[in-house]
């Protein structure tokens, strides 16, 4: 059991679980499919929950997660690639946003867009953050997630008329 | 300008429809993660509210036992902020994650129904120390349909002019009912504070017919 002074401030657990769980599970269905979009949120929390009582930012809680979400998907896109470690990063990067099934839909223009912008779509209007999470989240300034969401989004609007 | 913000829009409100994540599916997927958690020790506190004839008592449970029980008139989210505090905010809703949850229900309903004179059940101190854990493991031998003074309280945990000190430990009991500071009373028989409110207090004694009426 985990008893230290300085994790204080920490609410409990729940309340993140209350707050982003849905986000989080749409945020892996779409990059995953529903049966391995299922596990990478399972792992996703309990990785969390181990990690929890380390975070030093109570505020930044939310990007704190979808960062480790993100890190999830590559694992599963990676494992079901069945990919040695010498393939190139940016490669296994993509393929955790390319979900066959999604051919043709909105889903898969977000996935063409650039790296940036697909990520900061993605986290604004499938994970329901905030800018302010979404910049914890992806290591930016509030500024540039805000400019990444709003370039994606002038992007992808062919594609909705469709 | 104004259609192309309007698309804008449009493109917003399609991307919030992508890959929807029901509230049946949400439920199912965060159950299986709770269940998870519980079973290779992941979390360290894990609670769920449970019905009685006063309402909603919000029990909390660690591996070792029940760590907290909150009476119907406590703020249930200020429970779970003191246990994140005090104890580790590794902190989950998780419906029957430990056996010890199931245990206290079935034992709480008998003792609501007349049915259970004491509890036998596995307790957690964690959430209590020093002296007012003295008074606490005192108050716990205090028979059923009996009642002490606050001052007998406090001469039985060794200390006969800790008297003050004994009603703070009534007052910031963790386990209330199972741990039964409801039969300390004040000198004068008085009943004196609950914190699930005097009215209870009262009705805990006649239910245990203690006090007439």
């Amino acid at each position: 059991m985990t008893t230290r002074a300085t994790h204080s401030e920490l609410p409990p657990f729940e309340s993140l679980v209350q707050r982003h769980g849905h986000g989080l599970l749409r945020f892996c269905l779409a990059r995953l499919g529903a049966d391995r979009g299922e596990d990478a949120f399972q792992e996703t929390l309990l990785a969390a929950l181990r990690a929890y009582p380390d975070l030093r930012d109570p505020a930044a809680a939310g990007g704190w997660l979808f960062a480790i979400a993100d890190r999830k998907v590559i694992d599963a896109a990676r494992e079901s690639a069945k990919v040695g470690p010498a393939t190139d990063g940016d490669a296994i990067e993509d393929a955790a946003w390319h979900d066959s099934a999604a051919d043709g839909t909105l889903w898969a223009a977000v996935a063409v867009l650039p790296r940036k912008q697909r990520a900061a779509v993605a986290l604004r209007y499938v994970a329901d953050l905030s800018h302010g999470e979404i910049a914890t989240a992806m290591g930016t300034s509030e500024a540039a997630a805000r400019r990444n969401v709003h370039e994606g989004l002038k992007q992808l609007r062919g594609s909705v008329e469709r | 300008m104004n259609s192309r913000s309007n698309d804008l829009t449009i493109a917003e409100a399609a991307l919030r429809q992508i890959a929807p994540g029901s509230d049946a599916a949400l439920a199912a997927a965060i159950e299986r993660f709770t269940a998870r958690a519980a079973s290779d020790g992941a979390v360290d506190v894990v609670y769920e509210d449970h019905d009685s004839p006063f309402g909603k008592l919000r029990l909390a449970a660690t591996p070792a036992g029940i760590l907290r029980i909150g009476l119907p008139n406590e703020d249930p989210e200020s429970l779970l902020d003191q246990i994140a505090h005090k104890l580790s905010p590794r902190v989950l809703r998780a419906p029957g994650g430990y056996p010890s949850l199931a245990k206290a229900r079935r034992e709480l309903d008998q003792y609501f129904a007349g049915k259970r004179r004491h509890f036998d059940l596995p307790l957690d101190w964690s959430m209590a120390r020093a002296f007012r854990l003295e008074v606490l493991h005192v108050t716990a031998l205090i028979p059923y349909g009996e009642t002490v003074s606050y001052a007998d309280l406090a001469r039985a945990a060794g200390r006969p002019k800790a008297v003050r000190a004994a009603g703070t430990a009534m007052a910031t009991n963790p386990l209330p009912i199972v741990v039964p500071c409801h039969r300390v009373l004040r000198s004068g028989g008085q009943l004196g504070n609950y914190g699930g409110g005097v009215e209870m207090k009262a009705e805990l004694l006649r239910l245990e017919g203690s006090r007439p009426g």
